[in-house]
């Protein structure tokens, strides 16, 4: 399985480095941007993309959009992991195909609940 | 120029009538002249009074940014406080990195305590069947010894990583007084800004006059909401976020 952490501060990539190693994927790859992200992801066959939402170059918004903008990329399921938590952008990024969003400050168990439920379904 | 008399009112009649007699007369720059004389006391006063205001504002502004030391505030406080913030950042970006590193490093040791741990209660509950033989107990004894003395160096290890956690949390206190500087400038330039305001005349600013609403919605986004300052429309907790979502048929 190999992932894609999207995010412009480098702790939080780190963070999530390390709990995804501790739920056993250790494919990881980082990005700081949005626009460093999708030609990694348009050159690189990725299964999986986590992603900020408040990034200077490309917001997380507009990277999921031209992520199912994309005929090669439309089906990689995205979870949105931010600090952005109003309601009009929770149902925005619903609507633009976003198949899970935790909020910031998140717990461990939250992160893999919610890998989890997206992978379930994608199998479904 | 000396200061102009002010005109009583018997000498503006003979002006006026002076005036008249000159109109009737056609005697034109003899007219502009009386008409001069007439108007000139109360122009001169008009000036005299506009002068004496232009400069007491301009004295009590100057007075103002000399005491309030607005030079040094835009010159060098200001600009010293984004660079205190920017410290800030960086430093707590690298106690949490210092913080990662120890967890890095000591997460693997833990795993290795755990799993060393499970296989030799395997070994002794092995032992205590009763087809084993006393090699089996040699080597088990042999294979405890060598857990018990790595367990000892993976808990030093382990207790010197904690060490860095527990040191690396002291740049809140650090980052903690440099905001706390920081916030003190805002607040005497806020109270120079209401003053500067108030002394100019303009009439009180009505929040929600001001075009703050306009640059938020710009990019959309708003960062993590501060509780008691942020006033958005925003979910407070994860099982928030999946009840909207759930409610939407996501």
């Amino acid at each position: 399985m190999k992932i894609l952490v999207v995010d412009d501060f480098s702790t939080m990539r780190r963070i999530i480095k390390n709990l995804l190693r501790e739920l056993g994927f250790t494919n990881t790859h980082e990005a700081d941007d949005g626009t460093t992200a999708l030609p990694m992801l348009q050159n690189g066959r990725f299964d999986f993309v986590i992603t900020d939402w408040n990034m200077p170059g490309m917001q997380g918004i507009d990277l999921l959009k031209a992520i199912r903008a994309d005929d090669q990329l439309k089906h990689l399921p995205v979870l949105m992991v931010t600090a952005e938590s109003k309601r009009d952008q929770i149902v925005n990024a619903a609507q633009a195909g976003v198949n899970g969003y935790v909020v910031k400050p998140f717990t461990a168990i939250t992160l893999e609940e919610k890998i989890s439920k997206i992978f379930e379904r994608l199998a479904a | 120029m000396g200061e102009p008399a002010i005109l009583k009112n018997k000498d503006r009649l003979a002006l006026a009538k002076d005036l008249v007699a000159c109109l009737e007369d056609g005697r034109e720059s003899d007219a502009s002249r009386v008409l001069g004389q007439l108007g000139g006391g109360h122009e001169g006063q008009l000036y005299r009074e506009v002068g004496c205001l232009t400069r007491e504002l301009h004295e009590t502004i100057n007075c103002f940014v000399h005491e309030s030391n607005l030079a040094d505030i835009a010159h060098s406080e200001i600009p010293d406080a984004a660079e205190r913030l920017a410290h800030v950042i960086r430093m707590t970006e690298d106690a949490s990195n210092t913080t990662l590193s120890a967890v890095e490093d000591a997460m693997p040791l833990a795993q290795v305590l755990s799993n060393d741990s499970r296989r030799l209660v395997d070994a002794l509950e092995r032992l205590q069947r009763p087809d084993n033989d006393d090699l089996d107990c040699l080597a088990v004894g042999k294979d405890l010894e060598s857990f018990l003395r790595d367990t000892q160096a993976n808990a030093d290890a382990l207790n010197t990583r904690l060490s860095q956690v527990l040191m690396a949390q002291e740049h809140q206190d650090l980052t903690g007084q440099i905001i706390q500087k920081v916030i003190e400038l805002v607040r005497d330039v806020e109270a120079k800004l209401i003053e500067l305001v108030r002394l100019s005349g303009a009439r009180k600013l009505q929040p929600g006059n001001s075009h703050k609403g306009d640059r938020k919605s710009d990019t959309g986004v708003h960062g993590p909401i501060v509780p008691g300052v942020d006033k958005v429309d925003g979910v407070t907790d994860q099982d928030e976020v999946d009840d909207l979502l759930s409610s939407l048929g996501f």
